[in-house]
């Protein structure tokens, strides 16, 4: 492995362990076979339609999966194989975690007491103001409740949250729903500045176009699976991306067309056998029915069995 | 507009509403009693008077209650009557009904005090433990235990401590709130502690129950919100997740149920009360009703009322003094 991969996740599998019609106790694999990596210095958006699976590989590597879920693969970070102790260290330390809404804020507590942790030492006091001025966020911040940020307000406070240690990794979950154009992009500005300055960032978003302006990878999730991971630049063209779905996506995105991809995303329960796109891919063949393995193609990978 | 005017406001607008519900309560009951086949008159002179007595007389009799006179007249003289204190006088106990009251009030108050501060307390600590240790053998235990006094009779527990402490173990007297036979000069307060001992510790043996399991229905989801997921992400520890976040969120519903839940030790008093002879104002009210003394019952009606609904007007106050939602929200207006 690179020394340069500062996160690496091999078939990670998510479970749930839940009861139907109360009785008879089954166990729901949600995530299956999911890849993705992120480099010291690069971005890496993650996406996927709503339910594919994205929220729950942030939690994973944050170690707060509900305690109904089970998580298997590896996880390295630096080279080193994580476990949830080593998770337990490394969260809100070199991994920071930036979640998608204000309710990740505790409603009866001032702003910025949740920021600085409530530590009260002289030092979390000057980093969280050096920080609120750096993300243009009024002095008064510190004093009011959640309920009192706007949705810009509260996006950069949950960056200078993040940024009150020195991460090495930021797991940002949709950090920009609720923004208009300009502060999505804006607040996405941040994080590639971040990346650049040997940072990682792993950007969850459903939104391929935001994603596009400011990543270097995209990672494409598809029922709980990684069915490619292509460059950014990959995306200038339909023949340099690699999965039926992604190119799905692409034939989506306004300036190619706007085409919508027929059917829907399998439930858990109904995942087919083989290729989880199978039924919706435009080029299937019986070869799609048995197990696909992930193949490397022009340095991007891709888990279809008809890629080229 | 500044947050404390905001808040006397809100604090204005509830106590109104207060005086509202106890005028309502009021009518009702003023209401009821009269269309009740409850007979002032023949309670007053008993079954054997009723029986002997003179027209001229029951004439009198009527015209001194005031049975002569609409409902409506009667009400108001009662009401401009009460809120210069004076509440009539009690059949029963052939004292003003205010007096009455104000004895009983004192030792169900301290039963009730003892009562309620007891289980809420014990309550919240237990279901903030069983909470966080969800579905290990402490929530196991804690549950079993409120479960199981949750759907035991609060009649029959009172019994059963009666029989085990007091007639068996004699650890307790088994009635009332005084020795008997020693002069009321001569009671201690030890003597008093005593009596009150085994009704106040079966009252909250029962109301533990309940608060247990709400605190631990709150605490479990209080534990599974974002904002705790977000603090574990961040690195901190479970322990100061529940100093900083777990008990400062689950405290404000808590004290809310506490304090709306006034009306069901009150309710659970009654009971208590009349199982151990303890002269309070449960058992007061049980003997009004039974007797027919409608002075007495249309005081503690009210008297009672008047505690149940401050107990929700002060759990109402202080979701507006603590949620900075409301208290800042009221600012904003
Ligand atoms: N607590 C849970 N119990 C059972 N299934 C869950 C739970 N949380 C998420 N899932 C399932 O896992 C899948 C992925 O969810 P999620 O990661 O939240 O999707 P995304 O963030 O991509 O929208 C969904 O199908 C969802 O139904
Ligand atoms: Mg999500």
């Amino acid at each position: 492995m690179s020394q340069k991969e500062l996160l690496k996740v091999e078939n990670l599998s998510v479970s749930f362990t839940g009861y139907e019609r109360g009785f008879r106790q089954i166990d729901l694999q949600v995530i299956e076979n999911l890849n993705v990596t992120v480099k010291k210095g690069e971005m890496v958006a993650v996406v996927g339609a709503s339910g594919s699976g994205k929220s729950l590989l942030a939690h994973t590597l944050l170690g707060i999966l509900p305690p109904n879920s089970t998580a298997c693969g590896n996880i390295y970070f630096e080279g080193e194989l994580l476990n949830a102790q080593k998770i337990n260290q490394l969260r809100g330390k070199e991994i920071a975690f930036v979640p998608q809404s204000v309710t990740y804020l505790d409603p009866l507590k001032k702003v910025g007491s949740q920021v600085r942790k409530d530590k009260k030492v002289i030092e979390s006091y000057r980093k969280q103001q050096e920080l609120f001025s750096f993300y243009d966020l009024p002095a008064k911040t510190d004093n009011l409740y959640p309920f009192e940020l706007s949705g810009g307000m509260a996006r950069r406070v949950f960056l200078s949250a993040a940024m009150m240690e020195t991460p090495k990794l930021i797991v940002a979950d949709e950090p920009t729903p609720g923004l208009h154009l300009e502060a999505a992009k804006n607040s996405l500005k941040h994080f590639r500045e971040f990346a650049d300055k040997g940072g990682g960032v792993l950007l969850i978003t459903h939104d391929i176009e935001l994603a596009l302006e400011v990543s270097d990878r995209i990672a494409v999730f598809y029922a709980g699976t990684t069915v490619e991971e292509a460059f950014a630049s990959d995306f200038q063209s339909e023949n340099l991306l690699r999965h039926p779905y992604t190119k799905a996506l692409w034939r989506a995105l306004p300036q190619n067309g706007f085409a919508p991809t027929p059917g829907v995303q399998p439930y858990v329960k109904d995942k087919p056998q083989g290729c989880v796109y199978a039924p919706r891919c435009s080029v299937y063949s019986s070869k799609c029915n048995s197990k696909i393995p992930m193949q490397t193609i022009r340095n991007g990978s891709v888990l279809c069995a008809c890629a080229k | 507009m500044k947050t404390g005017h905001a808040v006397a406001v809100y604090l204005v607008k509830i106590l109104v509403k207060l005086l509202l519900v106890l005028l309502a309560v009021s009518i009702i009951c003023f209401v009821l009693i009269s269309v009740s086949p409850v007979d002032p008159i023949r309670m007053y002179v008993g079954e054997v008077g009723m029986r002997n007595i003179q027209p001229e007389t029951l004439a009198k009799l009527e015209s001194y209650f005031g049975l002569d006179t609409p409902l409506t007249i009667r009400y108001f003289n009662w009401l401009s009557d009460f809120v210069r204190g004076d509440m009539g006088t009690s059949l029963i106990y052939r004292q003003p009904v205010i007096d009455v009251i104000g004895v009983r009030f004192v030792n169900s108050f301290a039963l009730m005090l003892t009562a309620w501060l007891f289980s809420g307390i014990l309550g919240f600590f237990l279901g903030v433990i069983a909470g966080i240790r969800r579905g290990r053998l402490t929530d196991k235990l804690v549950k079993g235990y409120s479960l199981l006094l949750a759907s035991t009779p609060t009649f029959w527990l009172a019994l059963v401590m009666l029989m085990v402490f007091a007639v068996w173990l004699k650890w307790f007297p088994i009635g009332l709130s005084v020795p008997i036979g020693v002069d009321a000069s001569k009671v201690t307060i030890f003597d008093t502690l005593h009596h009150l001992f085994l009704p106040a510790l079966t009252l909250s043996v029962i109301g533990v129950a309940n608060i247990a399991l709400h605190t631990r229905e709150k605490m479990i989801d209080v534990m599974a919100e974002d904002y705790v997921l977000y603090a574990k992400a961040r690195g901190k520890s479970t322990f100061s997740i529940l100093r900083h976040h777990g008990i400062r969120n689950v405290i404000l519903p808590a004290i809310t149920l506490q304090f709306a839940s006034i009306g069901e030790i009150f309710g659970g008093s009654v009971l208590v009360e009349q199982v151990f002879s303890y002269p309070g104002l449960g058992q007061a009210a049980v003997n009004a009703g039974l007797s027919g003394d409608s002075p007495l019952l249309l005081g503690i009606a009210v008297i009672s009322a008047a505690l149940v609904f401050s107990g929700n007007f002060i759990a109402n106050a202080l979701y507006g003094i603590i949620d900075p939602r409301i208290r800042r929200g009221l600012k904003n207006d």
